[in-house]
């Protein structure tokens, strides 16, 4: 791909005879081969890393003025809002920011689902992708303790003490976590140390992403392999005008938010400083976290709960392996695709759970829907592989492209 | 969607394209622009800050030939009831002799007091009080000289020390800032 | 495709309904009278907010402090703007520690704009110890650390009943208020009818001392409301534009593929 590419003027010739760095960007940002027929469900890892560059640059400044301090940490928050210049606007894109990121790593993975991304012989770059989703999730906890409001601090508490459940050393390591024999600022300022660093290791997971991403190059809706040339189009300017494209439309709801809802998808209770002696009534996580927040609540036990939670994510690992198809795209898996979308509805009716209170038929609700998020896995991906006759494929991505002119030429016609 | 035919003509075809990639491709870098703004704008002196740049400062305890020192915006500033004989002294030098020129009276309101910012306009260093070949302020760092007025004398500073803005609010009381 | 719309639809109203739904207890939802800083062109009425400030000053301000509110802030743009010489003056009406002084002794010196707004008491315990052990909260945040937000402060205020309903038996020191959490409140009734008395001659009723003094709460806890919106306008319409533009550069570029 990047042996076509020679660098035209003198300096360019100078530089990449002794740092190749040109012909490695022009190979993979610009002229890169890509499918022609990504959808616009392709375009969300070009916003995932616009939400991962604007994170570290937003939170940047915002170090430039936050203290990480339990007596001081509360009150720099509201200098960030009150005093400082445009602070208002860095602090809500930041807290904003990490909802719209975690929107678009959820609809990244269930295109990546739908589509059978994760197959051979992308096994690496889902995995790579769900270390990324661990990084994370940890990231944006930690980052929502460092305001140290009630749910900051009460959220602290009960995630930390989900430590404690580990048999024998369970006390030994949340004392050592909060450094403290309960949630105070000694764990406020590691918290602050480890939300800082924790964003580069994303990124640099991310280079490592794309990197395994351009071995195989793109999967595409039909999951077929793609002949070079013939399928495929250059990065730029194809993919590059239609990844801004939708990213300027992803910035149009993000930007409703951050101007004109900003505080929506926080929690009230997180503008009460913390305070030791009084825990809130209900504590929920941010949005992001309920569904696993459910899975945790599903279970009665302490450490099966916790044990239940960290699978949950675990297992996603093991995907590639679990799902026994030779096909990719469930646009030819009539069977699995009704599976699929049950088990979208059953994330979405965890997330619902995970709001509401553990009891009753709510908490009936969440085990069937825990139970089903693992028998997905486990069961359902293995067997579908063997039961299920998958529609014939196409030879090529020309071949369904082509058809589908063709049908809209003839409809043409007809009317 | 009148333009529709004028597309099918080769000419206008490769115009329009060009304008509008240009124009796409202008807007954004316009819209890029101004999202720095933000970024760049929350380093310089917030509200807060600003809100201290103004300091009172009491002036009925200091006696003649007496000098306090307040701080202002985080520097020091000299401010001196000066004697008959330092006045004299200030007024009589000749504006040639003067590296930076600069009459007495133009330097202050009253001629009693001398209010100005303690930082030696070579490096930064604070200039000692009472000090130096020309019985005003010496600079440790490296050796500038200033006068009874204020004004560099002698050394490698090039300016003399910076009047800030301040207003007598009564016979006692001035503002700084 | 319908799928897909749908899905989408369905986690769009998963995040709302979630966040929506924290705001569910055991209260009465609260009134909803019209504010003029609601939706995404509203604005702070500049009177009602000086009123606002008045009513926090003559009733609130005896128990609850606003610590991250400084006098210099009525000044700035987008609050009740008042005067910079009327803030001066409201601000000397206040005392405030300075020191050490030369002797080494703290002293107290009238309140200047850059203070913040002067707290009624020393520390969280006296505080404490003055209002039957229930600490009154800071307020310069209230209504954002309140689900209901703005309403839910107003309806609060008016929300005192004289007489508890039977069956229902209050502590010492505890009121009855229908907004408030199982109906019952730490703080009595404050708010009454021509408890102050206006500067612009407005008529001091309950509910309009009620109203002034939660919109300068809403304007506390968002300095920069007006600000927001304003900029946020211009960048919807920026990127509206935007979005019109690369949708025909997009077009055009993949004109000639078929795909």
């Amino acid at each position: 791909m990047s042996d076509d590419y020679e660098p035209q003027s003198a300096v360019a010739k100078w530089i990449d005879k002794r740092l190749p760095i040109i012909t490695l960007f022009s190979g993979h940002l610009m002229q890169f081969p890509t499918p022609k027929n990504l959808n616009y469900w392709w375009t969300f890892g070009g916003i995932l890393t616009f939400c991962l560059i604007t994170q570290i640059i937003t939170g940047l400044v915002l170090a430039m003025h936050y203290i990480a301090d339990a007596n001081l940490a509360f009150a720099s928050v509201e200098h960030i809002m009150r005093d400082v210049n445009y602070g208002w606007l860095l602090r809500y894109i930041h807290a904003n920011g990490a909802s719209m990121f975690f929107i678009a790593v959820y609809l990244h993975m269930a295109r990546s689902l739908f589509y059978g991304s994760y197959k051979e012989p992308r096994e690496l770059i889902w995995i790579i992708g769900v270390f990324i989703f661990l990084l994370m999730i940890a990231t944006a906890f930690m980052g929502y303790v460092l305001p140290w409001g009630q749910m900051s601090f009460w959220g602290a508490t009960v995630i930390t003490n989900l430590f404690s459940a580990i048999p024998f050393f369970g006390e030994a390591i949340t004392n050592w976590l909060w450094g403290d024999y309960s949630v105070s600022g000694a764990l406020l300022t590691r918290f602050f140390t480890l939300h800082y660093l924790m964003p580069f290791l994303i990124f640099g997971l991310v280079i490592l992403h794309i990197w395994a991403l351009h071995v195989p190059g793109n999967n595409n809706p039909e999951g077929i392999d793609v002949v070079k040339g013939q399928d495929t189009v250059p990065f730029h300017p194809h993919y590059v005008v239609k990844d801004v494209l939708a990213l300027v439309v992803f910035m149009i709801v993000f930007a409703g938010f951050v101007f004109f809802s900003p505080n929506i998808l926080g929690h009230s209770d997180n503008y009460i400083q913390a305070n030791p002696l009084q825990t809130p009534e209900h504590i929920v996580p941010e949005w992001y976290f309920l569904p696993f927040y459910a899975i945790l609540r599903a279970i009665p036990d302490k450490l099966g709960g916790v044990i239940a939670m960290v699978s949950a994510i675990a297992i996603l690992a093991f995907i590639p392996w679990l799902d026994s198809s030779k096909v990719r795209s469930c646009k030819y898996r009539p069977l699995y695709r009704q599976f699929y979308w049950l088990l979208i509805a059953d994330f979405i009716l965890l997330g619902y759970l995970g709001s509401q209170s553990a009891t009753g038929i709510y908490l009936i609700l969440g085990r069937l829907a825990t139970l089903y998020y693992f028998l997905h896995f486990i069961l359902v991906m293995p067997l579908i592989g063997f039961i299920e006759k998958p529609k014939p494929l196409p030879k090529s991505i020309s071949e369904p492209v082509l058809s589908k002119e063709e049908q809209l030429a003839k409809s043409g016609q007809t009317a | 969607m009148d333009t529709k035919k004028d597309i099918d003509t080769a000419e206008t075809k490769v115009t329009r394209r060009d304008f509008l990639y240009l124009t796409t491709g202008s807007f954004t870098v316009v819209g890029a622009g101004a999202l720095v703004w933000p970024f760049i704008a929350q380093m310089n002196p917030d509200a807060s800050v600003k809100a201290l740049a103004s300091t009172e400062v009491d002036l009925s305890p200091i006696m003649p030939g007496q000098s306090i020192t307040i701080l202002w915006r985080g520097k020091p500033v000299f401010v001196r009831r000066r004697t008959e004989e330092e006045i004299a002294e200030a007024q009589a030098v000749e504006q040639t002799d003067l590296p930076d020129p600069e009459t007495d009276e133009t330097r202050v309101q009253k001629p009693e007091w001398l209010v100005m910012v303690g930082v030696c306009t070579h490096l930064g260093c604070i200039p000692l009080g009472n000090k130096g070949e020309y019985n005003g302020w010496f600079c440790p760092c490296h050796g500038s000289h200033y006068d009874t007025s204020g004004r560099i004398r002698k050394g490698p500073a090039p300016k003399n020390l910076e009047i800030p803005s301040y207003v007598f609010l009564d016979d006692n009381t001035i503002k700084i800032g | 495709m319908m799928k897909r719309i749908n899905i989408f639809a369905l986690m769009i109203t998963f995040l709302f309904t979630t966040s929506f739904a924290f705001a569910e207890g055991e209260m009465h939802a609260p009134m909803e009278p019209d504010w003029s800083f609601q939706g995404p062109l509203g604005k702070f009425d500049r009177a009602e907010l000086q009123r606002g400030f008045q009513v926090y000053t003559e009733v609130c301000a005896s128990c609850h402090s606003m610590d991250l509110v400084s006098y210099r802030n009525l000044v700035q743009e987008g609050g009740p703007e008042f005067s910079e010489k009327q803030a001066k003056a409201m601000a000397a009406m206040f005392e405030v520690e300075a020191g050490p002084d030369a002797d080494g002794e703290m002293f107290m010196r009238p309140a200047i704009l850059s203070d913040k707004f002067v707290s009624p008491w020393k520390n969280e315990q006296e505080g404490r110890i003055s209002n039957g052990g229930a600490y009154p909260p800071d307020l310069s945040v209230m209504v954002k650390a309140r689900s209901g937000g703005a309403d839910y402060v107003y309806s609060l205020l008016l929300g005192y009943e004289d007489e508890a309903p039977e069956g229902v038996t209050l502590d010492d020191g505890v009121y009855y208020n229908i907004y408030a959490k199982n109906q019952k409140i730490a703080m009595p009734q404050v708010i009454y009818e021509d408890g102050v008395e206006y500067t612009d001659g407005t008529m001091a009723t309950e509910v309009q001392m009620a109203k002034d003094v939660t919109a300068f709460l809403a304007w506390s806890a968002e300095p920069k409301l007006e600000e927001r919106k304003r900029i946020g306008f211009k960048v919807l319409v920026y990127l509206i534009i935007l979005s019109f533009l690369l949708y025909f550069t997009n077009k055009r570029i993949w004109r000639d593929t078929s795909h």
